[in-house]
């Protein structure tokens, strides 16, 4: 396994449940091998519940001196971090954010965007952009069914297509790199008629290596930003 | 007469007899709406306490037990219940912070600071079926004690009673906080364990108070 990177921003995860918190790093150890995962779950004696001890050490922990962002699932979870928040002295508090976000999908939006090297504010966004299951899941599946609206005569709209030719597809850590990219431009773009610059929408399409996809905007102006894309992808994602 | 450390530390000998004596009532309470483990966290976190009363320096004040009890409670309770009331006794003791003796306005500014306390890490009003439901009549009760020149004892006697009424006042409420709000509607009918617990607290603040005077 890789070494943490110092300079990353760390993740912790606080359930009441010491097996979630858990699941959680590992899942998205998956997608951030090199960010600082801690899990805070249960009591100290293994019980279900969330203990202040252990939330405080996993933020010591997952802050390297980039910060750190906690998840929490249920109310008494984002009490205990609020107090150990409290604890904790002035210089670090500032380092670290409760964000606001599902416990699951944030956290590894989070956790990705932390693997990027985005900096603290930009990882809280990552976690706090990240809808639920229901929102992401049924958009993407609905619009990935449809035929990309490429001939749709419309005198703006700007469309390319690529097939994706990198072993991971739009997954992880190629779909994190092409969101940063798409961030970069003012534009809206679409992948698959799906908002590029949303993580977790992009996963959610379930692209795989040799699929072919639509790389859009309906704004003039978005050329540049299609057009980066476009050799983002044809490039492998830097896999080849 | 006021309020000293020999109060403090009965108070806090008082509660943890009370939540062990009460821990049933309290996990069944908290069974019908919440997740059943309320008394037991408790019972835990007093009795957790209790040991390290015989440490305090001396010299030490009520504030000082507040705090000492504040920390414990916080780091072995688990539930809500730690943060809430560990907030709550920290944000008391920040309100009478080096008074040796505590008068009735000095017990009004404590249980107000408690409340505040509560009300900022649960962020819960009165009315949503949580503690605040029993802390907020005791605060304004002592405040009206205090105000018509009663004793501390009487003040905490008053805030107490409040409690215990605010506590019972819950039953019929529909909870919008905590784990009883995913109940919803089904919530009513019960009455909140984490306000019943507080009327038990500050009943033995009171019973500490009173024994005072009158030794």
């Amino acid at each position: 396994m890789p070494e943490p990177a110092a300079g990353r921003v760390g993740v912790v995860f606080v359930s009441h449940s010491e097996r979630l918190a858990e699941g959680l790093v590992e899942l998205a150890r998956q997608m951030a091998p090199t960010v600082r995962l801690e899990a805070a779950g249960g009591t100290d004696d293994g019980r279900i519940g969330t203990s202040f001890d252990k939330v405080t050490a996993a933020i010591s922990a997952a802050d390297a001196g980039a910060g750190a962002v906690v998840l929490c699932d249920l109310g008494s979870a984002i009490m205990t971090a609020e107090t150990a928040l409290e604890f904790l002295d002035d210089d670090q508090r500032a380092r670290v954010r409760i964000a606001s976000a599902p416990l699951v999908e944030g956290g590894v939006a989070a956790s990705v965007a932390a693997e990027s090297g985005d900096a603290l504010d930009a990882v809280v966004r990552a976690a706090e952009s990240a809808g639920g299951p229901g929102g992401t899941g049924a958009e993407a599946g609905a619009t990935a069914g449809e035929e990309p609206a490429a001939d749709r005569g419309e005198a703006t709209r700007i469309s390319r297509r690529v097939t994706l030719t990198n072993a991971d597809g739009l997954h992880a850590r190629p779909a994190a790199e092409l969101v940063k990219l798409a961030s970069s431009f003012p534009q809206r773009v679409t992948v698959n008629g799906i908002d590029a610059k949303s993580l977790l929408s992009i996963m959610g399409l379930g692209l795989t290596k040799g699929a072919e996809v639509e790389i859009a905007s309906d704004d003039p102006e978005g050329a540049a930003a299609v057009d980066a894309i476009v050799a983002l992808a044809e490039s492998g994602f830097g896999e080849h | 007469m006021g309020l000293d450390i020999t109060w403090a530390v009965d108070w806090v000998r008082r509660s943890a007899e009370s939540m062990s004596e009460h821990r049933v009532e309290l996990i069944n309470l908290d069974r019908e709406i919440g997740d059943g483990d309320h008394g037991e966290n408790m019972d835990r976190g007093f009795q957790a306490v209790l040991p390290k009363l015989d440490d305090l320096p001396a010299g030490s004040t009520p504030s000082d037990v507040l705090k000492l009890l504040a920390t414990t409670l916080i780091s072995t309770v688990g539930g809500a219940a730690g943060p809430l009331y560990g907030t709550a006794y920290l944000k008391a003791s920040g309100a009478v912070g080096g008074e040796v003796s505590l008068d009735a306005d000095a017990v009004v500014r404590m249980l107000e600071a408690g409340r505040d306390g509560i009300v900022l890490r649960g962020k819960a009003e009165p009315g949503d079926k949580t503690m605040v439901d029993a802390w907020s009549p005791a605060v304004e009760a002592a405040r009206g004690a205090a105000e018509s020149g009663a004793s501390a004892a009487t003040t905490l006697q008053a805030a107490a009673d409040a409690a215990a009424e605010g506590a019972v006042a819950t039953e019929p409420l529909v909870a919008r906080k905590g784990r009883a709000s995913y109940l919803g509607e089904r919530s009513a009918g019960h009455r909140d364990p984490g306000a019943q617990s507080t009327a038990y607290l500050l009943a033995a603040g009171a019973a500490a108070a009173s024994n005072g005077t009158s030794a």
